[in-house]
């Protein structure tokens, strides 16, 4: 870690002089006022584009090459690579799973236990942004914070519209070409091609949201609430957690949740969810340095190891219901529902015991997370809004492909892997594209507010 | 005439053909069809009334459209039923209704059991309930609510999931509310007919092109029937269990 953090400064300062003094990534995301002068401002703005720039590309001062990444800065900032590989890895698998009967999303967690990709993307999520504006709020106070909280909201349900006009355009293709006898009922489902003036005005409302597109909108509404609670987390952080457990705890006592088009609410409740994104923001606000010692210790790890594998067991007896006898009525009882909706407490815990694994064996400065094979997620991961949509979108394309040729294995596989290439092109891509703009002239007035996307992405 | 004739028996020896492949194509689903829970009611009105009343009660993938309505899998599982049970009378009657979700269905069950009094209750459902965006949470009460009127009238339940619809599978949410399904049939200890799984399979091996957009009552028609032969199997294996478990309580 040191050898890597130190090489990594080096060719970072390297870099910093080989551009000079008057480029605007060293400048313009360097912190102010730490009085430090030349070389040593570089170094730290240029690693802090890291910890900063999440979602900018920003965080590939030096160069596009994989190499040494783990940094830390004399601030006390240091990007966790570790986020970047497990939300790029999550990223990945909820494109997976977003392939209807794909026989690669197999490998994917949800099917051995009981949570699945979306709640590491929430908790990082709540982690990145914690991360990102928690220094904007200390810096340039609430209001300058919360306007760039809000700014990246309104990006997000940007791109959330965006996917429902792709996803209109395949359903209304579909349509047009469906008329077996066997799916009378199903094709039911074209009835709202039929009142268009109702359909968007429900989307843009984000009552009505298509199927796998429920994330977005959660994390539009979760950014829309973040300011204030950023403000406490950085003055009573256990105050501002507390709250959040008793708005969780409140939503499943009153049942408080936001409606939904045609009928029913919000498959992924903001009042529950807020629980896992309020988390991981208290982690990234000191929250993890505090907890980290009981997390490494032994009891919490048998108690993960124990509870990890008694959820695949239960897993196991949906696939293979001659196993359910296994299972006690008191226990049937006492586990089902298992509530994704409301984020199970059941959920939870195994995401706290898949978290705690993570973190005791895969330590901050794990050698493979420098290594170019795991760089691949990491990209993705650094991009994660667009990446996110870029496989919300994948996913409708690689549906579209499959009904054109009638699917099978093979198709599944392609579809998967291709999928998984385009994305890792693209996040590689945009990594190159900002650093070529953040280059060229006259990027210096444009730097601030890229600094703005930084973090937190979906 | 002639020749109409020689159309007519050549379109019949087809229609067996394609209805003999059927069968042996039905059969690979097999595996995924066993009873893991019994039906004491069809048992005993197979071995002491020698009278087995079955209702289907379901939405629009329960029939078929047209002529071929006589082919869909209610009728199909009476002929069938009453060609496996010698010497009992089989009569299945059908409830299904497009559009008419989980809870629309239950609210007829009171009725439905002082009328037919039926020993056996296929409940199809899930599809439009998906489609609706009923609060999942609801949909696994009105079941288990449903389930549990269904039993106290002495009635014996199967629940039967959705369609396996690969064209409108990145439209409807059908897993979500299948998970429900399953988890009140382990909890009521009722059988699940699987058919989303069943048919899914089908179409990985190729059993049945289930992408096909086009018109092809034909295919229809087969798989109702594949679906009715599975159904057959996992009433008479969960009739025999009953049987071999004596004392069973609810």
């Amino acid at each position: 870690m040191v050898r890597s953090a130190r090489r990594a400064a080096v060719e970072a300062a390297g870099d910093a002089r080989d551009r000079g003094p008057g480029d605007p990534q060293n400048y313009d995301v360097a912190p102010r006022g730490h009085g430090l002068p030349g070389t040593a401002a570089a170094v730290i703005a240029a690693t802090q584009d890291k910890a900063f720039g999440v979602g900018t590309g920003q965080e590939k001062p030096a160069r596009i090459t994989p190499g040494p990444r783990a940094v830390t800065t004399s601030t006390g900032f240091e990007r966790d690579l570790r986020l970047d590989l497990f939300r790029g890895l999550a990223l990945w698998l909820i494109f997976l799973d977003h392939i209807p009967s794909n026989v690669v999303s197999w490998i994917t967690i949800r099917n051995y236990g009981f949570s699945d990709a979306t709640e590491i993307f929430v908790f990082i999520s709540g982690y990145t942004a914690a991360f990102v504006y928690g220094r904007a709020l200390r810096e340039r106070g609430l209001v300058v914070a919360s306007a760039r909280v809000l700014r990246r909201a309104w990006q997000v349900y940007v791109a959330h519209i965006f996917l429902f006009v792709v996803y209109m355009a395949e359903i209304a293709y579909v349509s047009g070409s469906f008329d077996n006898p066997l799916y009378v009922e199903e094709m039911n489902i074209f009835d709202f091609l039929r009142q268009p003036d109702v359909t968007l005005v429900q989307a843009l409302l984000l009552k009505f949201k298509p199927v796998n597109m429920d994330v977005l909108p959660l994390y539009t509404v979760l950014l829309v609430g973040f300011p204030p609670l950023l403000w406490l987390l950085l003055r009573q952080p256990t105050l501002a957690l507390a709250a959040s457990v008793l708005l969780y705890a409140l939503t499943w006592e009153f049942g408080w949740n936001l409606p939904a088009y045609p009928s029913g609410h919000w498959l992924f409740n903001p009042f529950a969810w807020q629980l896992l994104f309020v988390f991981g923001a208290w982690c990234a606000l000191g929250g993890a340095d505090r907890i980290g010692s009981f997390v490494r210790s032994p009891v919490v790890l048998t108690l993960a190891v124990a509870y990890l594998v008694f959820s695949f067991g239960i897993v196991m007896t949906w696939y293979f219901p001659s196993l359910a006898h296994f299972v006690p009525n008191w226990l049937e009882d006492f586990l089902y529902p298992i509530d994704k909706t409301n984020l199970d407490v059941l959920r939870i815990a195994h995401f706290f015991a898949l978290a705690a694994l993570s973190v005791r064996f895969v330590p901050r400065d794990w050698q493979p997370l420098t290594s170019a094979w795991l760089r691949p997620a990491i990209l993705c991961g650094q991009h994660s809004l667009e990446i996110f949509c870029l496989g919300v979108f994948l996913a409708f394309a690689g549906h579209f492909v499959m009904i054109e040729t009638s699917g099978g294995m093979i198709v599944q596989v392609l579809i998967s892997v291709t999928g998984i290439a385009a994305m890792i092109a693209v996040a590689w891509l945009i990594s190159w594209y900002k650093v070529i703009e953040s280059r060229s002239p006259g990027s210096r007035t444009k730097s601030p507010s890229d600094a703005d996307l930084a973090g937190g992405a979906a | 005439m002639r020749t109409l004739l020689l159309v007519i028996v050549g379109l019949l020896a087809t229609t067996a053909g394609a209805l003999a492949q059927a069968d042996d194509a039905c059969s690979v689903a097999e595996p995924l069809v066993h009873a893991e829970n019994s039906l004491t009611h069809v048992a005993a009105a197979i071995d002491t009334t020698h009278h087995l009343d079955v209702i289907v009660i379901g939405s629009a993938s329960s029939v078929l459209p047209g002529i071929a309505g006589k082919r869909a899998y209610p009728a199909r599982l009476e002929t069938l039923l009453a060609s496996r049970l010698p010497g009992v009378e089989v009569k299945v009657g059908s409830r299904a209704k497009p559009r008419q979700t989980a809870a629309e269905m239950a609210e007829q069950f009171d009725k439905l059991l002082a009328e037919d009094k039926p020993a056996l209750v296929i409940w199809q459902t899930g599809t439009v309930d998906a489609m609706r965006g009923v609060d999942p949470d609801e949909f696994r009460a009105t079941l288990d609510d449903g389930v549990g009127v269904l039993h106290t009238g002495n009635a014996d339940v199967i629940l039967m999931n959705m369609q396996y619809s690969p064209r409108t599978e990145s439209m409807i949410a059908v897993d979500t509310y299948a998970e429900q399904m399953l988890w009140v049939a382990i909890q009521r200890e009722v059988p699940l007919f699987d058919r989303l799984g069943i048919m899914r399979h089908w179409s990985e091996l190729g059993t049945f092109d289930l992408f096909s957009g086009n018109k092809d009552p034909q295919m229809a028609e087969q798989v109702h029937d594949c679906i009715a032969r599975l159904l057959v199997d996992l009433i008479l294996d969960a009739a025999k269990r009953a049987r071999s478990e004596p004392s069973v309580t609810r």
